[in-house]
C-alpha cells in the first residue's frame, strides 16, 4: 500500500524530561519519527517540554511546541494547529497516556484526529491489566493469577486466590512506579496503599509471582496488511523480579531451542494482532518456568519503547524509523533495509554477535535508600556493547559503565586476607537480594570456589550465563599466573604469548584489568600485546549476519581475524560521546555531540561517532557517516583512532567522559580539536584557577586545597563556615555537601570523603544568600560571543543542575550583567578557549564571585541554544574545525524578548525515605523547559512540565525555618490575595496573622494529631513550602515533604522557589496559559531588533 | 584438557585454523552458511544438508544442548560444523547430550574458534565451494589441494544416501510442550475426512511429516527410487514430494517419477521436490551463488500480497523464464526475486522452494499444509 495521502499534518508527542523509565531513548525514536515523516512530505507538529532533546531542534519538525504535556495544553495545541493525526506511539507512556486522555476527553473526536499507530481501544487493551488478561485468556495463553482491585478490601478479599508472594502493579504508570512484591499480609497491605496512590487511575493489579522464572522479551512490527516480523529477542540475565529496565539483558535469546522459541514467536504475532496494535513495534514480555519451559504472558507496550531502542541499536533495524512509516500506510515489504540498500525490511534481522546491555545506577547518590533492585525502576541509564561471544560483550559492557569497574574487579578483600564466614555471608546475602552490584559478587562466588549450581539456587540465574562468567573468572588464575612469563623473553615463544594475549582479549578482558591481574601498567599490557600482534579488529552491524553486503559503516571491535574497519581516506573527525546516562550527564551532552556531527558533515569532514549508549540519538548509524558502538575507554578508543587515523577527536561535547581521555590520548600524540587539555586543565585544577583568577582580577570564593584533615580544618578556620566541601574532579556535585561548622567537616572527611595527597578536598567559602549565574559562551580564540546568561531561581548552595533558571536574568541589575560579561570574555581569552565555555557565578551583596569554569560543552547548551534559537553546539564545532565566528554570523548576543525557564525533574518518588530537599549534590534526572512573555507564567509552565500541578486555589501549608520567614512574608501575601487560604505550623502562622496574612494553625506532626500529614493525606492541602529546618525537627519536616511527594501535592523547598512560584500562582489565576511554537517565538526575535545587544 | 587443533581449508585458498570439536577426523563438502540464530540441532539433522559442511553465523552454538526431540531424521546428516563457539555446558531444561558429544558420537567434525563472519563473507563474494575440515592433517596446503580435487555438488546424487530404504507409514504429530509428540490418533476427531497420501522421500525432513499428519493427512512415506506405479499402488489421493540435498537434476528418475505422476493425482512439493517439479514441467533449475540457508527469508505470497517470514534451505532455484508459462509463480523471494511457489492448476499440483514446515524457523506458511488439505478435499482450488 502506498503512504496515505488524506494525511497532510501529523502531530507527535515526546515523552518530556527524562525521568527513570523514561529516558532519552525517546528522544532517538521521536527523532527518527520526525525525519521520517517529514521525509514523506507530511507537516509535522511536535509537543515536548524536554529542551535537551534533539527532536526539539526546529529543523526537525514544522512546528516545535516546547510546551507542557498535559491534556490540557496539548488540546491548546490542537485547537491551533488542527492536525490530521496523532502519532502516540513514539512519545514513551507520556504519549500514549496524553492521547488516552485526550479521547476520553473528547478533543481528538472534536478536531477530527486520527489516531494512527495504535488505536484508543488497541491502546486500553494492552496497557488496562484487567482487558489484556482476558485477552490473552482468549488466546488460550497463560497469565499469572491475577486481579484488578481499587480498594484495599477488594485487595484484601483476592488475595487468596492468587496467594504469597504477590506482585502488585498500578495501572497506567511508567517504569514500574509503585510495583512492589508482598511475601505477607502486612507487605500486602502496604504495598497496595501504595500502589493505589501511584496510580493514576487508582486501579491496580495483584498478580501471582512468576519471581526467578526465566525473562523473555520480544519486539514485535505489524503493518496494514498485517504482516508482522519479530525484530529482535532479548533475554533478561536476572530472572523475573527484577524489572527489565535494571535487569542485566543480552541479545538474542541465548537458552531457548528453536521449538521454544517458535512458541513464543507464535504467542507475540497472536497477541499484536489480537490487540489490534495497527502498525508499528510493541514490545511483549514472557517468563518461562526454567525447569518446565511453561510459558507466562506477562506485559506488551503497544508503543516503541526503551527495549526497542535497545533492539534497534543491537540489530541495525531502525524501529522507530520503520513504524512511522508504517503508520503512514507503507507495509513493510515497501520500506527499504537501510543497511543493504537492496533487500526490504519485511524480514526479521539476524545478528552473528551478542549484545549485553548493563544498566546504570546512581545509588550513591541517594544513600538513605538500600541498593536493592526490584519490580520499581530505578536506574537512571545503561550502556550497550556487542562481542563476538557472550563473554567478551558482557566484559566490554561492564567496562562502558564507567563505575571504574575495568571487569569482573573484585569487590570484597582477598579471601586469604578476610574472614571467610562473614565473606561467605557476604557473597550470600548479594547474591539472595537482586543489587546493583550483584554480577560482581558472583564474580567473587567463583573466586570462592562456589558452583554454577549454588550461585543459580540463590540467584536464580541462568547456568548458562553463570558458567560463563565461572570461565571469565578461571581465566583471571590463568592469567595471575602468566605474570612473570608472559614478560620475560625466554620463557614462552612469541607464538605462545601471542596465544595467551588473543585468547585473554577474546574473552573480552580489557588491557587495564589484564594490567591489573598480571601486575603490570595498562601501557606496558597495551605495548606487549600488540608487539605480540594481537590487535582489535572491527566487524560490522549489518542486520543480516553478512547474508548481504552492509553499506552502513556500524562497527564494532573485537579480536578476530577479519577486519572490516575500511577507512576512508577522507579527512574525518572523531567525537567522543558521553557514554551511559546518569544523574550529572546526561542527554544534554548527547544533544551537544549529535550537533558537533551535523555540524563537521557540514563542513564537509567525515564524522565518526563513538559510544556505548544505547539509548541515544548519537548511536543512531543515520547520525554520523560512521558509528563506533565502543565503551570509551582509552584502549577502545585508541583502537580506533589506529584504524581511522582522523585529523583531530573532539572531546569537549560528551561531557566528563571523554574530557577525562583528553590528556591520556593527547600523549599517545592524538590531536584534541578545540581548547587545548592544558586549558581544561587550567581551569579544572584548583590551584592553577586560582593562579589564573588572581591574574585576571577577578574574585572567587576563600578557599583551599585540603590534603589531610588537618589542612581541611585549617583552612576552614582560615576562610569562615559555612564551607563547602568536594573532591577534585567531579561532576553533578558527586559528595558535594556544606557543613556549618568544624564537627560536620570532621564528619564529611571521615565518612564522606578522605583527603589525600592524590586526592585531595577542595574547601570553598559557601556564600549564603546568594544568587548564581550561569554563563554559557562560545569562542574561537579570538572573539567571544554570550550565548546566554541564566539567572538561577534556588539561591547558590543548591546545584546548578538541580536550580531552575531563568534566561534572560529576571531580577539582576544591567550593569552586574555587563559585568558578568565582561569576566566571561576575560576568562574565554585566558584560556584561549576554542568551542564552547561554561562559567557559574554567584552575586553575594552586589558582589560578583566566580565559582567554576568550564571550557566545554555543559547542560545548559540545548536550553540556551533553544532560547535564543541559535544551535551554539554546532557553531562550536565549526568554530573547532577552523571557521571564525564572524564567518558563522554569531558575533553578538541575543537577549531573547520572551522568556525561558529552565526546572529540574527528581527522582526521589522512586526511591523510599528519600529525602526531597535540594543541596549541592546533584540529584535531578532531567529537565524541561517553561516558555512565555512573562516570567511568572515561564515559570508555571515549567512547573507544570515537570509534574508539579500548581493549583488555583485552596490552602496552603507553610512551614519555614526562622531566616526564612521574612523572606516568605511577601509570597504568602501574594497567595493569600490571590484567594488562597493558608495554615501553617504555629510559630510561622502567628508570625505571619501578626504581619497582616491570616493563617490558622495546623499541628506538627510531634504535637499530635490531626497533624499537617494527616491534612495532606486527606487531600485538604494543595501546595506545601516547607524550607528546611533545624536538626531537631529535621524528621518532622522530613516525614512532611515525603508526604507530599506520595500524594503528588506541589511543593517548594526553598525561599526563592516559593516566591517564583507564588507569582506564577498569581499570573496563573489572571491568565489563561497560551502555547506557541518554538519556530514562532525564534520569528519574533529575528525581527526584534531589540534583542540584539 | 588440551584444546585439539582442527583446520578448515576452502578450495580457494582460504585457511581457518581453529579448536576441533565433535570427532575428530577429517571430512569434506561444500561449505554453506546457515544465519538462523535457533535451531542448530534441527539444521544438523536436516537431510538436506547432506553433502555441505555448514557453518553457523551465529557464534554462539550449542547453548542448549542436544534433546532427543529435535531432530528432523534419525541422525546428524552434515558433512562438518563451523562455530565460532563451541557450548559444551548446555542449559536447557530438556537437553540430555552436549552438542560436543553428539557430534563426536556420529563421527561428524566440527571446528571452533574460527572467524565465522570472515568464512560467511567469503562464501557470499565468492560463492559456495568445496572445502576440507579435518583434525587428523593439519597441513594447509595439503588440505586446500585436497579441497580443490573434491567433485562439485552439481549433478551429483546425493538423495539416494539419505531416502527410506522402505516404504514406511508416519503417526506422529505436532510438537506440544507439555506432551512431546502428539500421536496420529490425537487428530482424527479434528478431520472429518482424513486423505491418504504418499510422501517420496528425497531426504525428507521429520516435521513435514508431523505437518500432515496434524493436518489431517493419513501419511505413508515412500524410498526416492519409488516408481509411478509404486506409489499409485498405495493408492492415495494425493503426492507429496519432499525437500532433499544437492542438485535437482543429480536425480533425473524421480524427475521422470513426477513427471509420470503429474495431472494424474494432486501434488504437493517443498524444496527439492519444488525443484524437481520445475523439471517435470520442462523447466530449468540453476545453482544459486551461496544459496539461501536460514530463518528470516522474505517471502511474498502473490495472490494475498502478505509476507511471511520463511525458514529456507536450498542451494539451487528453479528458472522462471524456462518454464514458459507452464506454471504460474504463487511466491517470490523478496530478498533476491527468485521463484518461492509455482502452482500449475491444469496439472493438479503446486509447490514451494521454502519450507512450511519450519523446524527451524517462523511458522508461518503453516496454511500451506492446509491449503493441500483442502485441495485434496475439493475446498479449495489452486
Amino acid at each position: 500500500m502506498p503512504k496515505r495521502t488524506d494525511l497532510k499534518k501529523i502531530m507527535l508527542i515526546g515523552s518530556g524530561p527524562i525521568i527513570i523509565g523514561q529516558a532519552c531513548e525517546f528522544d532517538y525514536s521521536g527523532t527518527q519519527a520526525c525525519k521520517a515523516l517529514r521525509e514523506e512530505g507530511y507537516t509535522v507538529v511536535l509537543v515536548n517540554s524536554n529542551p535537551a532533546t534533539i527532536m526539539t531542534d526546529t529543523e526537525l519538525a514544522d512546528r516545535t511546541y516546547i510546551e507542557p504535556i498535559t491534556p490540557e495544553i496539548v488540546a491548546k495545541i490542537i485547537e491551533r494547529e488542527r492536525p490530521d493525526a496523532l502519532l502516540p506511539t513514539i512519545g514513551g507512556q507520556t504519549g500514549l497516556n496524553i492521547a488516552v486522555s485526550l479521547h476520553e476527553m473528547g478533543v481528538l473526536q472534536k478536531y477530527g484526529v486520527e489516531l494512527i499507530g495504535a488505536n484508543f481501544e488497541a491502546i486500553q487493551k494492552a496497557e488496562d491489566r484487567d482487558l489484556f488478561r482476558k485477552a490473552m485468556e482468549k488466546l488460550g495463553l497463560t497469565v499469572p493469577r491475577s486481579a484488578y482491585i481499587r480498594s484495599l478490601e477488594e485487595a484484601l478479599q483476592i488475595i487468596a486466590g492468587i496467594g504469597y508472594p504477590a506482585i502488585i502493579r498500578p495501572s497506567f504508570t511508567l517504569g514500574g512506579t509503585g510495583a512492589g512484591i508482598a511475601y505477607n499480609r502486612e507487605e500486602y497491605e502496604e504495598a497496595i496503599r501504595w500502589a493505589l496512590d501511584a496510580s493514576p487511575k487508582r486501579t491496580v493489579l495483584v498478580e501471582q509471582s512468576v519471581i526467578g522464572w526465566k525473562e523473555f522479551e520480544l519486539e514485535v512490527m505489524r503493518d496494514l496488511a498485517d504482516n508482522v516480523v519479530i525484530i529482535c529477542s532479548i533475554e533478561n540475565l536476572d530472572p523475573m523480579g527484577v524489572h527489565t529496565g535494571d535487569s542485566i539483558t543480552v541479545a538474542p535469546a541465548q537458552t531457548l531451542t528453536d521449538k521454544e522459541y517458535q512458541l513464543m514467536r507464535n504467542a507475540a504475532l497472536r497477541i499484536i494482532r489480537e490487540i489490534g496494535v495497527d502498525t508499528g513495534g510493541s514490545n511483549i514480555q514472557f517468563a518461562v518456568h526454567p525447569e518446565t519451559g511453561e510459558m507466562a504472558v506477562i506485559e506488551m507496550n503497544p508503543r516503541v519503547s526503551r527495549s526497542s531502542a535497545l533492539a534497534s541499536k543491537a540489530t541495525g533495524f531502525p524501529i522507530a524509523k520503520i513504524a512511522a512509516k508504517l503508520a503512514v500506510g507503507y507495509t513493510l515489504d515497501e520500506i527499504r533495509n537501510d543497511i543493504t540498500k537492496e533487500t526490504p525490511a519485511s524480514f526479521e534481522p539476524t545478528i552473528d554477535y551478542v549484545v549485553t546491555k548493563i544498566p546504570r545506577f546512581t545509588f550513591e547518590k541517594f544513600p538513605q535508600t538500600e541498593d536493592v533492585l526490584g519490580t520499581q525502576m530505578k536506574s537512571v541509564g545503561e550502556v550497550m556493547a556487542i562481542g563476538r561471544t557472550f563473554k567478551e560483550s558482557l566484559q566490554k559492557a561492564l567496562r562502558s559503565l564507567e563505575t571504574g569497574v575495568y571487569g569482573f574487579e573484585e569487590v570484597l578483600p582477598p579471601p586469604e586476607d578476610g574472614d571467610r564466614p562473614s565473606r561467605r555471608k557476604t557473597i550470600e546475602e548479594k547474591l539472595r537480594k537482586p543489587n546493583s552490584q550483584r554480577l560482581l559478587y558472583i564474580g567473587e562466588a567463583f573466586r570462592d570456589g562456589w558452583s554454577a549450581l549454588e550461585i543459580r539456587g540463590l540467584t536464580g540465574i541462568d547456568p548458562w550465563f553463570l558458567e560463563n562468567i565461572r570461565q571469565i573468572i578461571a581465566m583471571e588464575g590463568e592469567i595471575r599466573a602468566r605474570a612473570a612469563s608472559i614478560r620475560s623473553v625466554d620463557a614462552e615463544s612469541v607464538a605462545e604469548k601471542a596465544a595467551f594475549w588473543r585468547k585473554a582479549k577474546e574473552s573480552g578482558f580489557s588491557d587495564r584489568r589484564l594490567a591489573k591481574l598480571l601486575g603490570a601498567a595498562e601501557d606496558d599490557v597495551r605495548r606487549m600485546r600488540i608487539a605480540a600482534g594481537v590487535s582489535a579488529v572491527f566487524k560490522r552491524v549489518d542486520t543480516c549476519g553478512a547474508e548481504f553486503v552492509a553499506h552502513t559503516p556500524y562497527l564494532y571491535s573485537t579480536y578476530e581475524r577479519e577486519n572490516e574497519c575500511m577507512p576512508t581516506a577522507r579527512r574525518k573527525v572523531v567525537i567522543l560521546g558521553g557514554g551511559p546516562n546518569r544523574i550529572g550527564q546526561g542527554i544534554e551532552f548527547d544533544y551537544c555531540c549529535v550537533h558537533g556531527v551535523f555540524a563537521l558533515r557540514e563542513e564537509g569532514f567525515e564524522t565518526i561517532m563513538v559510544n556505548c549508549n544505547p539509548e541515544t540519538v548519537s548511536t543512531d548509524y543515520d547520525t554520523s557517516d560512521r558509528l563506533y558502538f565502543e565503551p570509551l575507554t582509552k584502549e577502545d578508543v585508541l583502537a580506533i583512532l589506529e584504524d581511522e587515523k582522523p585529523e583531530g577527536v573532539i572531546v569537549q561535547f560528551g561531557g566528563q567522559t571523554p574530557l577525562k581521555l583528553s590528556v591520556p590520548l593527547e600523549r599517545e600524540g592524538v590531536r584534541i580539536l578545540g581548547t587545548s587539555p592544558d586549558s581544561i586543565d587550567r581551569a579544572e585544577d584548583r590551584e592553577r584557577f586560582s593562579e589564573m583568577l588572581d591574574r585576571l582580577r577577578l574574585r572567587q570564593p576563600p578557599n583551599g586545597i585540603a590534603r589531610s584533615m588537618a589542612e581541611a580544618v585549617g583552612i576552614a578556620e582560615r576562610i569562615g563556615y559555612p564551607v563547602l566541601l568536594r573532591p577534585s574532579y567531579v561532576l553533578g556535585g558527586r559528595a558535594m555537601e556544606i557543613v556549618h561548622d568544624e564537627a560536620g567537616l570532621r564528619k564529611y572527611l571521615t565518612h564522606a570523603v578522605v583527603a589525600s595527597e592524590a586526592r585531595p578536598v577542595l574547601v570553598d567559602r559557601f556564600l549564603e544568600d546568594a544568587i548564581e549565574i550561569d554563563v554559557d559562551a562560545i569562542s574561537d580564540g579570538a572573539t567571544v560571543v554570550i550565548g546566554g546568561i541564566m539567572e538561577h531561581i534556588e539561591e547558590a548552595g543548591v546545584h546548578s543542575g538541580d536550580s531552575a533558571c531563568s534566561l534572560p536574568p529576571h531580577s539582576i541589575p544591567k550593569e552586574t550583567i555587563a559585568e558578568i560579561a565582561r569576566q566571561t570574555r576575560e576568562l574565554a581569552k585566558e584560556l584561549s578557549v576554542v568551542g564552547l565555555m561554561n562559567v557559574q557565578f554567584a552575586i553575594q551583596k552586589g558582589q560578583i564571585f566566580i565559582l567554576e569554569v568550564n571550557p566545554r560543552a555543559s547542560r545548559t547548551v540545548p536550553f540556551v541554544s533553544k532560547a535564543i534559537g541559535v544551535p551554539l553546539a554546532k557553531l562550536a564545532a565549526k568554530v573547532m574545525a577552523g571557521r571564525r565566528l564572524a564567518d558563522l554570523g554569531f558575533t553578538s548576543e541575543i537577549v531573547p524578548g520572551h522568556i525561558c525557564v529552565k526546572e529540574a525533574v527528581f527522582p526521589f518518588i522512586k526511591f523510599p525515605d528519600v529525602d526531597t530537599l535540594l543541596g549541592p549534590e546533584m540529584k535531578s534526572t532531567g529537565e524541561v523547559m517553561g516558555i512565555d512573555r512573562k516570567f511568572g507564567t515561564a515559570f508555571a509552565k515549567a512547573q507544570i512540565a515537570a509534574g508539579m500541578n500548581l493549583p488555583l486555589s485552596g490552602k496552603v501549608f507553610i512551614s519555614v525555618r526562622d531566616e526564612d520567614k521574612a523572606g516568605l512574608l511577601a509570597p504568602a501575601r501574594l497567595l493569600h490575595r490571590s484567594g488562597f487560604s493558608i495554615v501553617a505550623t504555629r510559630g510561622t502562622a502567628a508570625y505571619l496573622t501578626d504581619r497582616g496574612v491570616p493563617s490558622e494553625a495546623v499541628m506538627k506532626i510531634n504535637e499530635g494529631r490531626p497533624h499537617v500529614a494527616d491534612l495532606i493525606k486527606n487531600g485538604e492541602i494543595a501546595l506545601v513550602i516547607n524550607t528546611p529546618l533545624g536538626a531537631q525537627s529535621k524528621a518532622d519536616s522530613y516525614y512532611i515533604r515525603r508526604t507530599a511527594l506520595i500524594y503528588n501535592i506541589p511543593y517548594f523547598t526553598t525561599l526563592a522557589a516559593a516566591r517564583a512560584a507564588s507569582l506564577a500562582i498569581s499570573d496563573l489565576i489572571r491568565d489563561e496559559l497560551s502555547v506557541q511554537s518554538l519556530q514562532e517565538y525564534h520569528e519574533t526575535a529575528r525581527k526584534d531588533a531589540h534583542g540584539v545587544r | 584438557m588440551r584444546e585439539r587443533k582442527a583446520v578448515l581449508a576452502l578450495a580457494d585458498g582460504t585457511v581457518h585454523e581453529g579448536a576441533s570439536f565433535g570427532y575428530e577426523g577429517e571430512c569434506s563438502g561444500e561449505v554453506v552458511f546457515n544465519t538462523g540464530m535457533t535451531g542448530y540441532q534441527e539444521v544438523l539433522t536436516d537431510p538436506s544438508y547432506k553433502g555441505q559442511i555448514v557453518t553457523m553465523t551465529y557464534p554462539e552454538i550449542g547453548n542448549t544442548g542436544i534433546n532427543p526431540e529435535d531432530v528432523e531424521s534419525n541422525r546428524p546428516w552434515v558433512e562438518g560444523f563451523v562455530v565460532r563457539e563451541m557450548w559444551g555446558l548446555p542449559s536447557n531444561w530438556r537437553h540430555v547430550e552436549s552438542l560436543d558429544a553428539y557430534l563426536r558420537r556420529y563421527h561428524i567434525c566440527g571446528i571452533a574458534g574460527v572467524d565465522t563472519r570472515a568464512i560467511t563473507r567469503r562464501l557470499r563474494d565468492g560463492g559456495s565451494q568445496m572445502a576440507v575440515l579435518s583434525a587428523t592433517d593439519l597441513d594447509p596446503e595439503r588440505l586446500v589441494r585436497k579441497a580443490k580435487d573434491l567433485p562439485s555438488i552439481v549433478g551429483r546424487d546425493l538423495v539416494k544416501e539419505v531416502t527410506a530404504d522402505r516404504p514406511a507409514h508416519w503417526d506422529a504429530g505436532d510438537w506440544d510442550l507439555e506432551k512431546g509428540y502428539l500421536p496420529a490418533s490425537r487428530y482424527r476427531a479434528e478431520f472429518c475426512r482424513v486423505p491418504r497420501i504418499v510422501a517420496v522421500d528425497f531426504g525428507i525432513k521429520r516435521n513435514i511429516l508431523r505437518m500432515m499428519v496434524s493436518h489431517g493427512f493419513d501419511v505413508t512415506v515412500v524410498p526416492a527410487s519409488a516408481s509411478a506405479e509404486e506409489i499409485l499402488a498405495h493408492s492415495p489421493d494425493g503426492v507429496f514430494l519432499s525437500n532433499g540435498p544437492g542438485d535437482p537434476e543429480g536425480v533425473p528418475y524421480a524427475v521422470r517419477t513426477v513427471g509420470e505422476l503429474l495431472g494424474r493425482l494432486p501434488m504437493f512439493g517443498i524444496c527439492l521436490g519444488h525443484q524437481i517439479m520445475g523439471l517435470a514441467l520442462g523447466g530449468k533449475t540453476f545453482k544459486l551463488k551461496f544459496g539461501h540457508h536460514g530463518c528470516n527469508q522474505p517471502v511474498k505470497d502473490l495472490a494475498t500480497g502478505r509476507v511471511e517470514i520463511s525458514s529456507q534451505n536450498h542451494n539451487f532455484s528453479v528458472d522462471p523464464d524456462s518454464l514458459g508459462g507452464a506454471a504460474r509463480i504463487t511466491h517470490v523471494n523478496l530478498n533476491d526475486g527468485t521463484v518461492e511457489g509455482l502452482s500449475v492448476p491444469s496439472m493438479r499440483c503446486f509447490s514451494v522452494q521454502y519450507h512450511p514446515e519450519a523446524s527451524p524457523g517462523p511458522h508461518d506458511s503453516r496454511y500451506l499444509f492446509t491449503r493441500f488439505y483442502r485441495y485434496l478435499t475439493g475446498d479449495e482450488e489452486l
